[in-house]
């Protein structure tokens, strides 16, 4: 077989197409949250929401409600405690984050252990798996990228004001309570979207890596939505390639090659100024 | 602060403000108006930011009363110091962001562009407006909030500590530039620690030091002895073709230029 038909091979599993498309606009979608996340000093906020949202896929499967309904809710739940908490005493974010999302984690997992799972399989949820990507998700992925892009136009000022100075915005007359609650309930759902390719574990890596490629190209914050959106596009399409190729987990596949483009674009950039 | 016929704007009664219990102002009356150019100044603690923010808005007082004139719309300018420099933003999408947004569109109209254009180069800045933030100079950074601020077209505009972190030459440029705006019809209060600053340029001080210590013109309230039960030191005043110097026994001569 030549090199070509072997990159078009996978193209003819009905699956595989389903999980590249999940993939690529999940990595849009986190590319494009993942840069109002950085900005607020927040990084690890997808990390722990991912694990948070496992407490709430443990109490879906104990009372038997939709996992992405189960899930979602307790995510957005999660995110606006974290959010709630962080600005409203000098506790910090980092702070808030490491107590609301772990305290959800292992909740979850006592659940599980006391009642089991009726739900879908753990490692799919750990690691991610192609193999778990159904048609409807490529629906709901779909769904929430589109969301989130009208969220992120049709609030644009009022988000990028929050995120660089909050304080004048607040005495500017932007809202900013509803703002922070506009973008956790959509980073909610973004991560929620993500976790059936990527899985829990490298959620926060498809949160963070695409935006801080982007903040070293773009000068612009406009730009930098865009690159961070196409990075994170660019880095699912190609790990999700590489995961049938290699046959390893599709969200290792995707955050190494984050992670490599990472690498690559920080040694031009340092390179540059250095010339400069 | 002044009371002169021009309309009040903002009118703080008996104004207490705790943190947990601990007073940050104490009692304090004070009157905006519409023509106000006044400086406050206090050592570090002393209640100075709470005061910005009482005026603002931003907190609520924990006794007296806040009275502001309706429709009243207020400009904010935050210490240099606050702000995260590495912010990937330019300066154009930094004073946009003051222009409430309109439509689902995230681009500005022709009308906003123009508008924002206008103001950088009102104040000496359109040259530099789609740099990145942390490529201006500090006189720069000034200004591009400054517009920021102008673009709400705000009757009363507050700043905390504008002149921090500059050198000589750049302070007396923010000042005389608030100035123009106070002349142009826009209130002005500030805060401050350079005292041979305000004396020279604005036409009022308030001594804070959690309570209101004494306010008027630099020439009542710049002598040793309110300068001494405001910052707790002694500090000695000379007369300098006109103008009022504070003298630092612990740091040489201060010169106001």
């Amino acid at each position: 077989m030549s090199w070509w038909s072997a990159l078009w091979d996978p193209f003819r599993f009905g699956f595989f197409v389903n999980g590249l498309l999940v993939a690529t606009f999940a990595g849009a979608l986190c590319g494009l949250t993942g840069v109002y996340i950085t900005l607020r000093g927040m990084s690890y906020l997808g990390h722990g929401l991912s694990h948070s949202v496992f407490g709430g896929f443990a109490a879906a499967s104990l009372i038997g409600v939709d996992y992405y309904l189960g899930a979602g809710l307790w995510g957005v739940a999660s995110a606006l405690m974290i959010n709630r908490v962080a600005r409203s005493r000098g506790i910090g974010s980092d702070a808030a984050i490491g107590v609301v999302t772990t305290a959800s984690f292992a909740l979850g997992v006592a659940l599980l252990t006391l009642f089991g799972s009726r739900g879908p399989s753990f490692d799919a949820a750990l690691f991610g798996s192609i193999v778990g990507v159904r048609p409807v998700d490529v629906v709901i992925v779909a769904a929430v990228l589109g969301c989130t892009l009208v969220v992120v136009c049709a609030r644009y000022r009022a988000l990028l004001f929050t995120t660089f100075d909050p304080e004048v915005a607040r005495a500017s007359g932007v809202a900013v309570g509803r703002v922070d609650v506009l973008l956790m309930c959509v980073l909610s759902l973004a991560v929620l979207a993500t976790l059936t390719v990527i899985g829990v574990t490298l959620v926060a890596a498809a949160l963070v890596v695409p935006a801080v490629i982007a903040r070293m190209v773009a000068r612009t914050f406009a730009f930098l939505l865009v690159v961070a959106a196409l990075v994170g596009a660019g880095t699912g399409f190609v790990g999700m390639n590489l995961s049938y190729h290699v046959d390893v987990p599709s969200g290792t596949t995707i955050v190494l090659v984050g992670a490599a483009v990472f690498a690559v674009v920080y040694a031009a950039t340092t390179g540059a100024k250095r010339w400069q | 602060m002044p009371t002169t016929p021009s309309r009040p704007l903002l009118r703080l009664s008996g104004v207490d403000l705790d943190y947990g219990g601990v007073p940050a102002v104490r009692s304090v009356d004070l009157t905006v108006t519409g023509d106000t150019f006044a400086g406050v100044v206090g050592p570090s603690g002393s209640g100075k930011t709470t005061l910005l923010r009482l005026l603002l808005g931003t907190l609520r007082p924990t006794r007296g009363i806040v009275h502001r004139a309706a429709g009243l719309t207020v400009g904010y300018v935050p210490q240099l110091e606050t702000i995260n420099w590495d912010f990937p933003v330019t300066v154009r999408e930094c004073v946009l962001v003051a222009r409430r947004q309109t439509r689902l569109r995230p681009w500005p109209t022709r009308a906003e562009r123009t508008e924002v254009g206008e103001v950088l180069e009102r104040l000496g800045i359109g040259a530099v407006a789609d740099r990145r933030i942390r490529d201006l100079s500090g006189g720069q950074q000034q200004r591009m909030f400054l517009a920021r601020a102008l673009l709400r077209r705000p009757s009363l505009l507050l700043l905390d500590e504008p002149t921090s972190g500059l050198d000589l030459a750049t302070r007396h440029e923010i000042l005389h530039m608030l100035g123009e705006l106070n002349r142009q019809g826009v209130s002005i209060v500030l805060t401050t620690h350079d005292l041979n600053g305000i004396a020279t340029h604005l036409p009022h001080i308030v001594c804070l030091r959690q309570r209101v210590v004494a306010e008027g013109a630099p020439e009542v309230v710049i002598r040793p002895d309110v300068l001494e039960r405001t910052f707790g030191a002694r500090l000695d005043v000379l007369e300098h073709y006109g103008l009022r110097v504070v003298v630092d026994r612990g740091a040489g001569l201060e010169v106001a230029g």
